[in-house]
Parts: C-alpha cells; sequence; structure tokens
C-alpha cells in the first residue's frame, strides 16, 4: 500500500483495522475496537455460542445495556423499575445472565449510567475518534460523529464478534455530503439531516459510508453531529462520519473512559491525523447550502419524505408509493401541514434525547402549557441527560408545562416497551422513523426536530417553532 | 446450516418499494430470546385487520401463496432497522429467495448469513416476474441464473464469499475462527489498550 495515497478519512479508518485484506473470493476480516450491545439483538447470538461451546473473545471490548424494551414509567426517587411484559423482563433477564456468564460489564436498568446504548457510550467515553465501533442496531452510526467507523449489524453478525471480534466485509464506497455556510437561525441539526435524506432518499447511500463536511458541520457541536451522524442510515448508508476537531477533542476530555495524562496528548496527536488528505477522493459527492435549509417536518412514511415545514405535500402523479403514504397518513395532496392538528408530542430517542436537545424543547415549553388534548412525553436518552436536565431544571419546565417527564430508553421510537401512539393519532416527533406503525399500529409520525415538536406540543398543531422563539 | 444450490417454486409478488424491516415484523415481535416462530409476526400490520382476521387483499394471504419460496419484491427491500428477526420471519414462512431491483445493505447481509437468498435483478426482468405472480422459476445459485416458465435464463450477481458459503452449507463464523491467529497477531501489533 502506498502512503502518500491521500486517503479519504472513512479509508484511514479502515486500513487501521484491517486484520486480512480482502481477496476476490473473499471479503477483508476486519476488526472491531468497540462491540455495544444491548437486550433485543443478542439473546439469540449468545446462544448460537453456546451451541458452539465459544467464549466471548473479548469481554472487555463489549459493552451492554438495556434501552429498547424497558419501561420510562417515571419513578418516584429510589424507585426500582418494574418491567410488567413478561416477554420484555425475560429478555432484559437474559442480558443479565449472558453478561454475568460472560464477564461483560453491562449497565442496568437503575444504574447511573443506564441509557440508550447511543447516548451512553459517548457519554462513557467509550466511543473515540478513529475505532471501529458495532452494535446490534442501525442507528449505530451516531458514533460516526466522532470520527469512528460505525454501523449496525445483524444478530448473527454479534455472534461473530462476540466469538472473534471480527467482521467480514467488502470495501464499501464513500460518499461526501458538504454543507456550505450556516444554519439559519431555528434550524438544526435534524433539520440539515432531514433535508439530506430528502435530497438523496432513502436508498441515496446504500452501499456507501457518508462523510459530512463543510463550514455548517464544522460548527455543529458533538450532540448535533451525533443527530446528523444517526440517520445516515436513514438514506440508506451503512455509516455516517465527521472527521474529529477541537469540538471533539473538547467534548472527550475527562470522559471517564477518554484517555488520561501523556496518553490524551498521544491520543490528540493520533486523532488530529485523522481528516480525509487534500486531493483524495469519494465516490459520490453532494453539496448543499445551508441557508437554504429550512425547519424540515416529514409528511409521509419514510424518512426520505420530507418537506420546509411551511411547504406543501406532494401531489403523488404517478407514484403510487407517494399515494399510498398519504393514504397512511390521512392527508391529501397539497396541503400543508401547518395549523394541522396533533395528538402526541415525543421528545427523546438515540437522535434527539440528549441534554441540548431537552434544553431546545424546554425553551419553548418554558412560560407555556401542553395544549389541550395533547399528549407530551419527555424521554432523557440517559440517566446522565436526566440527571443534567434536573440540575438545570429543565424537568420543573416540562413538568409544569405540563409534559409527562420519563425514565430513560427508547420509548415510543420503537413501541416495543408499554410508550405506544394510538391508531389514527398524529405524533409530531424527534425519533429518526416514522414507517408505517413504527411508533404504535397505525400510528402516524411527523418526525421534525426537538424545537418543532415542543412548539407543537405548546399549539396543539404543526407549527413553525420561529415564531415562538423570543 | 442446509447447503443451498437449485430451488425451484412458485412467486408471491408484493409490488411495493422501500419496504422497511418495521413492517416486514414490527418491534412488537421482538421480546422474544430465540430465532423461531417468528413468521406469525410476519407483514403482522399489513397481513391482518386490527382483529387480527387475515386481509384477504393482502399477497401473502392467497390461497396460492401458501409454500411459495419465493418473494417477489420492490426496490430497496429491507431498509430501516437492522434486525435479523426480518429474515427469520420471512424464512418461518417458507421463503428462501427474495428477487427485487435493490436491497438495503444491513437485511443482505442478514439475509446471505441465514440462506434467505437476495437477487437484485434488472427492472425488465422484475417488471415481467411482478406481472407473473405464482410462476414458477428456478433459481441456481451454482449458475447464477434465475430461468423463467418460458425458458429465459437471466444471470444475477452475488457475493463470492457468501455465494461458497451457501452452497457448501457453511457460516462465515467458520472462516473468522480460521483467522484466530491473524487476529492475535493484529492485536499485538497494533497494542490495542483498554476498550
Amino acid at each position: 500500500m502506498n502512503e502518500a495515497r491521500p486517503r479519504t478519512l472513512f479509508q484511514k479508518v479502515w486500513d487501521g483495522h484491517v486484520v486480512r485484506p480482502a481477496t476476490a473470493d473473499t471479503p477483508a476480516v476486519l476488526y472491531i475496537d468497540l462491540h455495544l450491545i444491548h437486550e433485543v439483538t443478542s439473546p439469540q447470538a449468545f446462544a448460537a455460542l453456546r451451541e458452539r461451546g465459544l467464549r466471548v473473545r473479548r469481554p472487555d471490548r463489549t459493552v451492554a445495556t438495556m434501552d429498547h424494551s424497558t419501561p420510562t414509567t417515571p419513578l418516584a426517587a429510589g424507585a426500582r423499575a418494574v418491567i410488567l411484559d413478561p416477554q420484555a423482563a425475560a429478555q432484559v433477564r437474559a442480558l443479565e445472565e449472558n453478561c454475568a456468564a460472560f464477564g461483560i460489564p453491562l449497565y442496568p436498568l437503575g444504574h447511573e449510567r443506564q441509557g440508550i446504548v447511543h447516548v451512553i457510550s459517548p457519554e462513557l467515553g467509550l466511543t473515540r475518534p478513529g475505532m471501529t465501533i458495532v452494535c446490534g442496531d442501525s442507528h449505530t452510526s451516531t458514533h460516526g460523529a466522532f470520527g469512528a467507523l460505525a454501523f449496525g449489524i445483524g444478530t448473527s453478525e454479534v455472534g461473530y464478534v462476540l466469538a472473534t471480534q471480527c467482521l467480514l466485509a467488502w470495501p464499501p464506497r464513500t460518499l461526501a455530503i458538504t454543507v456550505r455556510g450556516r444554519l439559519s437561525r431555528g434550524v438544526t441539526a435534524k433539520d440539515l439531516v432531514l433535508a439530506v435524506i430528502g435530497r438523496i432518499g432513502v436508498g441515496g447511500a446504500t452501499g456507501h459510508v457518508i462523510e459530512y463536511r463543510g463550514e455548517a458541520v464544522r460548527a455543529l457541536s458533538m450532540e448535533e453531529r451525533m443527530t446528523v451522524c444517526n440517520m445516515s442510515i436513514e438514506a440508506g448508508g451503512r455509516a455516517g462520519m465527521v472527521a474529529p476537531d477541537e469540538t471533539t477533542f473538547e467534548y472527550l476530555a475527562g470522559r471517564p473512559f477518554a484517555p488520561k495524562g501523556a496518553e490524551w496528548d498521544a491520543a490528540v496527536a493520533q486523532w488530529r491525523t485523522l481528516v480525509t488528505d487534500e486531493g483524495a477522493t469519494f465516490d459520490q459527492e453532494v453539496v448543499l447550502d445551508a441557508a437554504d435549509i429550512e425547519p424540515m417536518i416529514t409528511w409521509g412514511t419514510n424518512p426520505g419524505a420530507s418537506m420546509p415545514i411551511r411547504g406543501r405535500v406532494p401531489e403523488p402523479g404517478e407514484d403510487a408509493s407517494i399515494a399510498r403514504a398519504l393514504a397512511y397518513m390521512d392527508l391529501a395532496p397539497g396541503q400543508q401541514l401547518l395549523g394541522r392538528r396533533v395528538d402526541v408530542a415525543f421528545i427523546g430517542s438515540c437522535t434527539n434525547g440528549r441534554l441540548s436537545d431537552l434544553r431546545a424543547a424546554a425553551s419553548v415549553f418554558a412560560g407555556r402549557h401542553v395544549a389541550e388534548g395533547v399528549r407530551a412525553l419527555v424521554v432523557p436518552g440517559s440517566q446522565q441527560v436526566k440527571k443534567q436536565a434536573e440540575a438545570e431544571g429543565l424537568d420543573r419546565v416540562f413538568r409544569e408545562a405540563g409534559a409527562e417527564w420519563r425514565e430513560p430508553g427508547c420509548s415510543m421510537c420503537i413501541a416495543m416497551n408499554g410508550d405506544r401512539l394510538e391508531p389514527g393519532r398524529y405524533a409530531v416527533s424527534t425519533s429518526n422513523r416514522n414507517f408505517e406503525g413504527r411508533q404504535g399500529p397505525g400510528g402516524r409520525t411527523l418526525l421534525a426536530s426537538p424545537l418543532t415538536a415542543a412548539a407543537a406540543a405548546v399549539t396543539g398543531r404543526v407549527t413553525d417553532a420561529r415564531e415562538l422563539m423570543r | 446450516m442446509e447447503p443451498f444450490r437449485v430451488l425451484t417454486g412458485r412467486t408471491v409478488v408484493l409490488p411495493l418499494e422501500d419496504v422497511d424491516t418495521d413492517q416486514i415484523i414490527p418491534a412488537r415481535f421482538l421480546k422474544g430470546t430465540t430465532r423461531s416462530g417468528l413468521g406469525q409476526g410476519l407483514f403482522a400490520d399489513r397481513r391482518y385487520a386490527a382483529d387480527g382476521t387475515p386481509r384477504p387483499d393482502f399477497p401473502l394471504n392467497r390461497p396460492d401463496a401458501a409454500g411459495a419460496p419465493v418473494l417477489v419484491t420492490g426496490r430497496n427491500f429491507g431498509c430501516g432497522s437492522s434486525r435479523e428477526h426480518a429474515v427469520w420471519a420471512l424464512m418461518d414462512q417458507g421463503f428462501r429467495a427474495v428477487i427485487g431491483p435493490s436491497f438495503a445493505d444491513i437485511f443482505r447481509g442478514n439475509a446471505l448469513k441465514n440462506g434467505l437468498l437476495p437477487i437484485a435483478v434488472p427492472a425488465e426482468l422484475h417488471a415481467r416476474l411482478a406481472a407473473s405472480e405464482g410462476a414458477s422459476v428456478t433459481v441456481d445459485l451454482q449458475g447464477q441464473e434465475v430461468a423463467l416458465p418460458d425458458g429465459t435464463r437471466v444471470p444475477f450477481s452475488v457475493d463470492p464469499f457468501a455465494r461458497h458459503c451457501l452452497l457448501e452449507g457453511i457460516d462465515e463464523l467458520e472462516f473468522l475462527l480460521g483467522q484466530e491467529k491473524a487476529i492475535a497477531e493484529y492485536e499485538s501489533r497494533t497494542n490495542q489498550g483498554r476498550p
């Protein structure tokens, strides 16, 4: 390999983890630095290990938590969560037993570090630049915000990584998404990524690893970069990456698992090399102007069906999938969503359940009240987010406004834990998927930013949050 | 794993694009701890009315769909969640191959690891298959061809390593376990510290 050849950020991380290069007949053997696991996609992988009499090769590179099927019902101080669903309880118990049997560190329900897997790993400083990170969850792309190569895998691969700390992979193609200029006031990272997916489509990045670049991306905080990378999979991308910089180092400094002292200095020096070289090429490039991006909302049943908040639902014409989506959503072609009544506002998830998201929502809730007939759920992404939000008094803002302040978890993003949208109801949701039935059978999801979700909560209608901002 | 060599059987056509894995199997069916029995959740929200009665117009509920091993569907099938349950549910229903214009990456990988063959075909062949529901087709993985009832044979491409594993009935884990020496060398060479 010619080291002098200019390389992309992705290529550098990939090259550094090749145990055995791909040949014409066999994929590359890729080393995995960090394997995150949770209760829903791991039990069958542990069963496969047991069937074959295998151990977990690197329990010290494996970290577990519980988030998908766990309840988020508010608890009295010091109370322990009770899982009423016997199936979910069995799944959680299986994770506890598997972690104990194989020596895997676990942040269980009730632990001060428990939370959504993609929220806790960065908080702990486990997610760091240049790593390879996998998890049996498609939103593993979140961790790419740190300049890691992070992607979702199925349960078979969870088993492979447990057993060998490696995966087989063919080199993916690369896609540069450059966002020029600066986002306008009231336009968030969520709006940026919804605009990107709207532009390239839900299959637009299939087979590719995305690198987000440009002034608008550089200006994002780590939490905002996580929101953007999180939704890479919604464009079909295996992973999304942002080159690490001062913002990244500042976020990581002092985190529990971040290197300390001389090791920190050495790590930062190495992380600084994780940038796409001048002259390196991508297989595809897309350029957007940040100034063109408005607050976004989705009207259809996949995340590519997005439009500016003041836009109009498209005419289906010959497109049967648009007609189908409009029928499911009970929306008329050409109508505006602005002003439409909503039933639920959901603020949370691995996309928008971090402290800055809750601050943004609280800025709208402050001094206002949830509209009559609307249910507003605020679900912190982790126990740490919850604790910090409470230290700032955000919980009081939400409660005084009439919103529910719940325990951390995936909650109504995935509707397998008791939090569910009722059939026919509309939710403005900060989560990542508006698929049919995603938030509950028959439920209708409008994806948007925390500002837009909070604005819908207090007005009871789809609202341009900029009108409420002081 | 059962080797996959030649498959002959009828098609069921699901003429939808961007079918996500939440539609293939809604999340509430993911609370088990085994791979079995997931067929009952397959396309549950489309296949059954709210009271649990089958919707007669849904392709999988048509009488001749029972036992058909080939699903023909639209572009970007299996997008969204990484849940392998989507593959297990399709296989529990009896499917062994899915034919469409394109597949989402994670779904394609999951399918190949379980012996469900995803076959990406050109638009023209897809249109013909979509227009002839219930046709008997033959999928020849060795020869990498799909044969239609009229005798037309259309080549398809497939990941060569996955093809090898499927033809031999072995899984990727065997190969990875055989790399132990290289993996240990990598670890000592890169001197990886704590996670």
